[in-house]
């Protein structure tokens, strides 16, 4: 039986098509995935992402259990400021990707829902005797605001300075009355705020934003163009292109692990490793337009398979197939891929991460 | 929804509607909202001949790809063009704009082909 979101008969009401994920009923779509996705990128969107997990970090030895557990560096965190980052296990694999918040009285670890038990388990196992851990999921709605509008959306519910937040800061603040950590992050490459709020808040809170979000094109945006929104974006999705056979360095993902701060979990593996030459690479590859490459299809150079396609589809922005998958090192820059598409070889480019990049602020 | 009398449809979801030796074909109501936003279709060469249960094209949609199996025999006279630049009206009007292919010396081969009542029972099993 699938856990329903405090949200579940807004998404009822609005007719969403739900799927199961992660052990939740969640809206898919609510009208078109293709609609949903560029009316984020033009104007925006809203999402319920309460199936995320929250884990809070308490104590004197808050800030070392996060210091063992996460491969960034949060001693340079202060209050109202948070991070990207992996956990890796002792082999260096990755356990989750997860956002870490920083209090003024600890943390609180944003983790993925498909992963929220296996983490809890793994933080548990190694958290500090001075450390607490309280598991906020089920108490905590989280409601995103994405796009280009969305700031402009949230300003009139509020006396948060939210405009000037920066990204990847938060705050506390009332919403429509309604109180939230405000915080300048997402997961679509827009602009955008993520708000978290107690369960029981979260219809009152999801009425006021699509009431105010509606005059701006605002549209209410389900899992399906989460996923194409995050894929143009270059922004990796737990349990397709990485899980915990999979070291932070092939994933391109170097630049969130700080060997230079000690020990952490995975830490003497990742030592042995060379970050800029990992044992796999994690690349980018477009197509052509009527080509669209899916999860597990082969990837190919001179005939040979070199990889699988990690996660694929069609990219709404850019007109044409995208993909990401691994592929070794030792592969030159400019070989000839190819993807096999239902027994075709379909050509396929290697480009740069993000496969799309929002425009810079033109005000 | 429009009038579907005149419609017989596959356990497969396309439809075919007939008239005299003449056909038009695509996909049901069901099966747009199962695939999700159409991308684009693969669709024949006109003048191209098939036998009924032919597979005759692909849709790939944001979901999957599909095979598409003619319901009916006969030759290719017309393919849908207006879906090269909006594929989306297949899923807006399955039925109508959304029409995929039309055929001329059209047949019956060995494909069942059921009434609106027949399909919509087949569905709910």
């Amino acid at each position: 039986m699938a856990t329903l979101t405090p949200l579940h008969s807004r998404h009822l009401a609005a007719g969403a098509s739900m799927v199961e994920f992660a052990g939740y009923h969640m809206p898919l779509l609510y009208t078109s995935i293709r609609e949903e996705h560029l009316a984020v990128r033009g104007r925006a969107g809203l999402f319920d992402l309460s199936h995320m997990g929250e884990v809070a970090l308490t104590g004197d030895g808050a800030t070392d259990a996060v210091q063992r557990l996460v491969a960034n560096d949060v001693s340079r965190l202060n209050p109202g400021a948070a991070l990207y980052g992996v956990m890796c296990n002792e082999g260096g694999g990755i356990v989750d990707d997860v956002i870490v918040y920083r209090l003024s009285g600890g943390y609180v670890v944003v983790v993925n829902a498909s992963r929220r038990f296996r983490d809890l388990e793994w933080m548990r196992e190694h958290l500090p005797a001075d450390a607490e851990l309280r598991d906020e999921s089920d108490a905590t709605a989280l409601i995103a605001v994405q796009g280009p509008r969305a700031v402009d959306i949230v300003t009139p519910l509020t006396t948060a300075p939210i405009e000037s937040l920066r990204p990847f800061h938060f705050q506390g603040g009332d919403v429509a009355g309604i109180h939230c950590r405000i915080s300048r992050t997402g997961y679509t490459g827009e602009d955008g705020l993520e708000l978290y709020c107690d369960a029981e808040d979260a219809e009152s809170l999801w009425d006021a934003l699509l009431e105010a979000g509606t005059p701006h094109g605002m549209v209410l945006a389900g899992l399906g163009a989460r996923d194409t929104l995050r894929l143009e974006a270059g922004l990796r999705l737990y349990g397709q292109d990485m899980d915990e056979s999979v070291d932070p360095f092939s994933c391109g993902l170097a630049w969130t692990v700080k060997l230079a701060k000690g020990d952490f979990l995975g830490a003497s593996r990742l030592r042995e490793l060379d970050p800029a030459n990992p044992p796999r690479r994690f690349v980018g590859l477009a197509l052509e337009p009527r080509d669209v490459p899916r999860h597990g299809m082969a990837v190919s150079a001179g005939g040979q398979q070199v990889g699988a396609v990690t996660s694929g589809g069609f990219s709404f922005s850019l007109g044409h197939g995208i993909a990401t998958s691994y592929v070794p090192p030792e592969l030159a820059a400019e070989a000839q891929l190819t993807i096999d598409i239902r027994g075709r070889q379909a050509p396929a480019r290697r480009v740069p991460l993000p496969f799309v990049r929002r425009p810079a602020k033109t005000t | 929804m429009p009038d579907l009398s005149g419609y017989r449809f596959t356990s497969t979801h396309e439809w075919v509607r007939r008239d005299g030796g003449e056909a038009t074909v695509g996909i049901t109501d069901h099966a747009q909202a199962e695939l999700g936003d159409v991308i684009f279709l693969d669709l024949p060469q006109v003048g191209t001949q098939f036998e009924a249960g032919q597979r005759f094209g692909v849709v790939e949609s944001v979901k999957a790809a599909s095979d598409l199996y003619l319901p009916v025999s006969g030759t290719v006279t017309a393919v849908n063009e207006e879906l090269r630049e909006n594929p989306e009206r297949v899923n807006k009007s399955p039925y109508e704009d959304g029409w995929l292919v039309r055929l001329s010396g059209v047949g019956e081969g060995k494909v069942e082909l059921l009434d609106e009542a027949a399909y919509s029972a087949r569905l709910e099993e």
